[in-house]
């Protein structure tokens, strides 16, 4: 099967080796016979709802960020009624700050954001910046591990009853001080992990995957175990360096 | 008022530091003594700087200035006693060393740290500043590209008017620092016969420094180096000084390019690849001219030039060789795999990535290196270091079938499956980042191949 990937803004938001959690989505997808087509959105694209299966959003440093936030904005329906209709996406870092209501610079003026995920990000002093361990449950009962690295002056700050995506083992999270990290609504997932995500963390691109052809097919397909000891090695190095040298105030 | 150990008694004890951190083994004393001054009286790497008659020269760069500085130095040494950091330890405290173990010298001649140049150029009070580039490297050490920028900007306009500046036109961020400042040196490439046939990846300020809009590029050289304008305010790429023409590559063994300055073009055969060591050529002949060498002598020090520590250097080992090139950012790795491919892909390959503070702790930059080129030959790579697992991944991703990779986190184990794997009278390729580097050199001087580094000439 096709799966469609619609990439927000590749040119802008690169930051952190985005497109090696294409790779891993791509390879993945075709090692289990599918196909994925990854296509870039920009200012002149719209986003028509069900065109795409997933979509893709990465990080960028200030100055990038300030050039897409209008554009990404303009295409805050398309996104929503897209995710709302069971598209799957992942946020990184920067994508994932522009995905919320707004971001507020260290001067005080607001970026405004899509407001998919309900949460808003401001500006702190320090950055903050490590490697950092999660748990997550992303299916009850699933317990899950994710590692990677943060790098982020914004301190984000989820609505009450939001869903984080998981809880901090080791590492700053969403702002420094709740414990969580990350956001969650549906098959959108948002997070601050790079470095990059996916290939230390296959369980999610494929967690990714399966919600990308239920989006198409309307069911959730069971994925037949890859040959992943390289990146259980790599994660595993990957957790060690969060539980040891993770940032804390 | 503090108590001020005087001066004269402050450099014996950080001299005597660098002989026992020699003795005991721990390595070449190219910081230790630096630290130990600047603990006792940060003061005194002022004053240490004041005392050489010719002044300071300082180069900084994300990519190059070790090799930019060493070639400088090439040019600069028949003419000057240097005080020069050549071993790369580029903070404060390896400027200071440099000027602790330079008894008699007359010239400083120091490469700088990106984010160490403010303070740097503040207490060291340089006669002449070379910048070449700023790409991405270490965000995790330095947080965002353009925080850098920033603060290159004020330390560049807190330079008085009579120190010399020389800039890299071809960056658009670097390029700018020559606005406004009389009598600034500007470098760049001028043969569009050696672009790209698109942006690649790695190119960092790809936006109007001035209004936003995609640059347009007539050539792009090197990540977002190149001959760029603005086709909606037309901020463009600054009239070159020193340009490179005519450039010849051959493969792994050398580069040959057309020098271009004002006092005449001359042709310059370097012994180093690359379109990147152009650039460094053209960085260092702008800043030998700034200091006052004469065209013949850059020319002659650009030709006598080897290879700098780590950088295209060649180990011979037994009846083997190890060549060593240092890996550390997307824009510096892509031009090495780019001369390697020029050069023949080789079909095997050792590639060793570490994690320390020196390399980067955020090792996600191997992701934005085009490594994919190689692929065509590669029949077996040797993954190594700290994160040889994370390694092994990016080329598993990139089409390598996992069964063609060694994953070996220990250096020296890796080492000897290369080298095993090497044919006698072959030569294994090794890529290493910075700390990965220092260790290989370590383990092959150990095995009594090459001098260890403090005691290597310059």
């Amino acid at each position: 099967m096709k799966i469609v990937v619609g990439h927000l803004f590749p040119d802008y938001l690169n930051i952190y080796a985005d497109r090696g959690n294409m790779a891993v989505l791509a390879r993945r997808a075709a090692w289990r016979g599918h196909e994925v087509e990854v296509r870039g959105l920009g200012a002149d694209n719209a986003v028509r709802p069900g065109e795409h299966d997933l979509y893709y959003i990465g990080g960028g440093q200030d100055r990038e960020q300030e050039l897409v936030a209008p554009a990404l904005a303009a295409h805050g329906e398309g996104i929503h009624a897209a995710v709302d209709g069971g598209a799957a996406l992942l946020a990184v870092c920067g994508g994932y700050q522009l995905l919320g209501r707004f971001y507020r610079d260290q001067s005080g003026d607001e970026l405004p954001g899509v407001g998919l995920f309900p949460l808003h990000t401001v500006a702190g002093e320090r950055r903050m910046i490590g490697d950092v361990l999660l748990e997550c449950e992303l299916e009850p009962g699933d317990r899950r591990t994710l590692a990677g690295f943060e790098n982020h002056a914004g301190r984000t700050y989820l609505d009450g009853g939001a869903e984080p995506l998981g809880r901090v083992v080791a590492g700053f999270g969403n702002d420094g001080e709740t414990g969580y990290e990350g956001c969650r609504v549906g098959r959108a997932v948002g997070t601050y992990l790079h470095g990059p995500l996916l290939p230390r963390n296959a369980w999610l691109a494929d967690w990714l995957l399966s919600q990308a052809i239920a989006h198409r097919t309307g069911e959730v397909p069971t994925f037949e175990p890859l040959e992943d000891d390289l990146e259980a090695e790599a994660h595993e190095v990957s957790a060690r360096r969060a539980r040891t040298r993770g940032g804390r105030y | 008022m503090a108590l001020r150990v005087p001066l004269p008694a402050e450099i014996a004890l950080a001299r005597a530091a660098a002989g026992l951190s020699r003795l005991a083994g721990i390595g070449g004393g190219t910081t230790l003594p630096g630290k130990l001054l600047w603990k006792l009286d940060p003061g005194a790497v002022d004053r240490l700087a004041d005392r050489l008659p010719q002044g300071r020269a300082l180069v900084s760069a994300t990519n190059g200035k070790t090799t930019t500085s060493a070639m400088a130095a090439r040019i600069l040494g028949p003419s000057f006693r240097l005080a020069h950091n050549r071993s790369g330890a580029n903070l404060v405290s390896g400027v200071a060393s440099a000027l602790l173990a330079a008894r008699d010298a007359e010239l400083g001649l120091f490469e700088v740290d990106e984010g160490a140049l403010p303070e740097v150029a503040r207490r060291l009070r340089p006669r002449a500043v070379c910048l070449g580039n700023l790409f991405r490297d270490q965000l995790d050490r330095y947080g965002e590209l353009e925080l850098l920028a920033q603060r290159w900007r004020a330390a560049v306009s807190s330079l008085p008017e009579a120190t010399a500046i020389v800039v890299n036109g071809d960056d658009p961020q670097v390029g700018d620092l020559a606005s406004g400042r009389r009598g600034a040196v500007v470098f760049g490439l001028d043969d569009p016969r050696h672009a790209s046939p698109e942006l690649q990846h790695a190119a960092d300020s790809k936006w109007c420094i001035r209004c936003g809009t995609p640059y347009a590029y007539a050539a792009a050289y090197i990540g977002h180096l190149g001959d760029y304008r603005c086709p909606s305010c037309g901020h463009a790429r600054p009239a070159l000084d020193i340009a490179a023409r005519a450039i010849e590559l051959n493969g792994l063994e050398s580069v040959s390019f057309e020098l271009v300055t004002p006092e005449g073009a001359r042709r310059v055969e370097l012994a180093v690849p690359g379109l990147y060591n152009v650039y460094n050529a053209l960085a260092a002949a702008g800043l030998a001219r700034a200091l006052g060498s004469a065209l013949d002598a850059v020319v002659a020090g650009l030709q006598g030039f080897s290879a700098a520590f780590g950088r295209f250097e060649r180990i011979v080992l037994g009846d083997r060789t190890l060549l060593v090139l240092l890996i550390k950012n997307p824009a510096g790795a892509n031009e090495v795999v780019r001369t390697l491919v020029a050069g023949g892909s080789p079909r095997l390959l050792l590639v060793a990535l570490n994690d320390e503070i020196a390399d980067g702790r955020d090792v996600s930059w191997i992701w934005d290196v085009d490594f994919e080129p190689l692929l065509g030959g590669l029949e077996r790579l040797v993954a190594t270091g700290e994160r040889a697992a994370e390694l092994a991944l990016r080329f598993k991703y990139a089409g390598l079938a996992a069964s063609a990779i060694d994953v070996i986190p220990s250096l020296e184990d890796a080492l000897d499956r290369g080298l095993e794997l090497t044919a006698a009278g072959a030569e294994l390729v090794a890529l290493p980042t910075y700390t990965a580097m220092l260790s290989l050199r370590d383990l092959v001087a150990r095995r009594g191949f090459v001098r260890p580094y403090w005691e290597a000439a310059a």
